[in-house]
């Protein structure tokens, strides 16, 4: 098992926001996202208008972005997604709010932020990500191994 | 990990029940999340307590499907379901889905009236406020300055904290309607000293001294510091309710603005030093007349038909002031026929309205005063809508977008003046 291929590109440590252990495939974004009015709860798709994520859906992925922003609703829109089966498997972002604090605790998704390497520089879309929460680690594939 | 009283702790061991036990779960679990060291107590909560959609309440239907069903395990997000008593603190609904008499008007189907009405009587049972606006400091709860509170809806919160100095972070549903039985939120954000203080400075260099000039500033301001603290100074004049529940719920949309100093006009803000906590710093953003234009064009970017088929006024809730004005200018016309207006407000607040008789000299004219809602909330605009004018940034910033339709941004007597021509004949005074 021990191949080139396992060696992670990076190791990222930060402080657990919601415990867990999970990978998956990362879709990173350098902009803020809005809950109520930004995303569709029903698809996990991004609708805010001039979104770099508009139409794109982050079901089942790695979360890895800026913060939340917006209404109050965003914890709700975000729980409603799980209901869906259309919640992110796990988020990395770096401006902690009550908003994305709330929003991580009601989907149960292992969540990590304050991390000693900037996740929107080190982590690509397409990458394989593992996100322990209880650690409050991240480690980081160009491809899954 | 968050350190508990020994009344917490209680609480947590279930010594109040259930319901109030499991809430309690919660709230340790977002302190722990937010990385808070305390909780504050709070007894004035705002939220929307256990109000869902039918497919909410289809979700669980092992659970019951019902109100009781979606307040245990998706308000308190717990596992299992058990008996939610009357709330322990004050507390209020804020806006809700329809208008509970033109419900019809909006589009609501009978299906959805009905679960409307048995959600509100679920929530008037469990002792909360049915105050259904955005704008609970117009209807029955003002905080007053250094009350913590537990609030949603992003307006009401720069509101309350920039104008009136209470303390509250922009709070979620789930964490409003555990914080309405434990009376307990996470001492983290704007319950502290040290985070309310100014990070970017505004400087203000042309007039702003109408609701319409404050609601563009608002929108410049948001876009410019996103979701940090402003310092605002210069030539922003005549500060009246209106105009600052405007300019809050503008810069709380283009950014995530929760709270802003105004030096010599909000609470906490009597000089810059004040303001800052020390010597200003960070950013200095200038709002000039080249700063305005841009603006203007940004919130008209989505109009382009100057044929208006709907005017909504109303966002945030208007006050009895702004429905005496409407009325004022309505007065003796007729809303064109190929046009509709509906202005939106709380029921305290239509209550005063009916008494003037301002809801007669709407209707008369062809137009409707709605309460509880509004079209972005509620989704509902007149049939076949493709173009509308609004008074509000922060309604042309959403409901262009979730509609699907083309926006224009006006003042009052434009937009109204649009219900009464058809036609969008706004432009930058």
């Amino acid at each position: 098992m021990s191949t080139v291929l396992d060696k992670p590109k990076a190791v990222l440590h930060g402080r657990k926001v919601v415990g867990g252990v999970i990978e998956g495939e990362a879709m990173v974004t350098n902009e803020t996202i809005s809950g109520w009015g930004g995303i569709n709860p029903t698809t996990g798709t991004i609708i805010e208008s001039r979104h770099e994520l508009k139409g794109q859906s982050f079901a089942n992925k790695i979360l890895v972005f800026p913060g939340a922003k917006g209404s109050s609703g965003w914890s709700g829109m975000f729980h409603m997604a799980k209901l869906r089966d259309k919640a992110p498997l796990a988020m990395v972002f770096n401006i902690m709010t009550t908003k994305a604090a709330l929003g991580a605790v009601v989907m149960r998704v292992p969540t990590v932020t304050e991390l000693d390497q900037d996740p929107l520089s080190v982590i690509k879309t397409g990458d394989w990500v593992r996100v322990d929460g209880d650690a409050g680690t991240v480690t980081v594939w160009d491809k899954k191994p | 990990m968050v350190s508990l009283t020994d009344a917490e702790q209680a609480m947590l061991e279930g010594e109040s029940g259930t319901a109030t036990q499991r809430a309690m779960e919660l709230l340790v679990r977002y302190a722990d999340a937010l990385g808070a060291e305390r909780f504050v107590e709070t007894n004035n909560v705002a939220g929307v307590p256990g109000s869902a959609p039918q497919w909410v309440k289809d979700y669980y239907a092992e659970d019951g499907g019902d109100y009781r069903a979606v307040f245990c395990r998706f308000d308190l997000d717990a596992d299992d379901v058990f008996d939610v008593p009357r709330m322990n603190a004050f507390s209020c609904h804020l806006q809700g889905g329809m208008d509970p008499q033109l419900w019809g008007e909006q589009g609501m189907t009978e299906a959805a009236h009905d679960n409307f009405v048995s959600d509100e009587a679920q929530v008037a049972a469990h002792g909360i406020q049915i105050l259904k606006t955005c704008t609970p400091y117009l209807a029955g709860n003002v905080p007053v300055m250094g009350e913590h509170c537990a609030w949603m809806e992003s307006s009401a919160v720069v509101f309350a904290n920039s104008v009136i100095g209470a303390r509250t972070n922009c709070e979620g549903r789930e964490s409003t309607s555990a914080a309405m039985l434990a009376k307990r939120i996470p001492d983290w954000g704007f319950h502290r000293d040290e985070f309310r203080k100014g990070h970017h400075s505004v400087d203000v260099q042309v007039p702003v001294d109408s609701i319409y000039e404050w609601g563009m500033l608002g929108y410049f301001v948001g876009d410019a510091v996103q979701d940090t603290i402003p310092v605002i100074s210069g030539k922003i004049s005549d500060p009246s309710l209106i105009r600052h529940k405007h300019f809050g719920a503008a810069a709380a949309s283009s950014g995530g603005v929760e709270m802003y100093h105004m030096v010599g006009i909000t609470p906490e803000a009597p000089n810059i030093e004040h303001a800052f906590g020390g010597a200003p710093k960070g950013e200095r953003f200038i709002y000039d007349a080249a700063a305005r234009k841009r603006i203007y064009d940004s919130l008209n970017s989505v109009g382009s038909s100057d044929d208006v088929d709907y005017v909504m006024l109303g966002c945030p809730h208007y006050s009895i002031e702004q429905i005496a004005q409407a009325a004022a200018l309505l007065d003796g016309r007729k809303v064109h026929t190929n046009s509709a207006l509906w202005v939106f407000t709380s029921r305290a607040v239509k209550a005063t309205a009916d008494a003037n008789g301002y809801t007669d000299i709407l209707r008369k004219a062809g137009a409707f005063l709605m309460t509880d809602t509004c079209s972005a909330i509620s989704q509902a605009v007149p049939k076949g809508t493709k173009v509308v004018a609004v008074d509000s940034a922060k309604q042309v910033h959403y409901l262009p977008a979730m509609m699907g339709i083309e926006g224009w941004y006006g003042t009052t007597a434009e937009c109204i003046d649009a219900a009464c021509t058809g036609k969008w004949k706004g432009k930058l005074a």
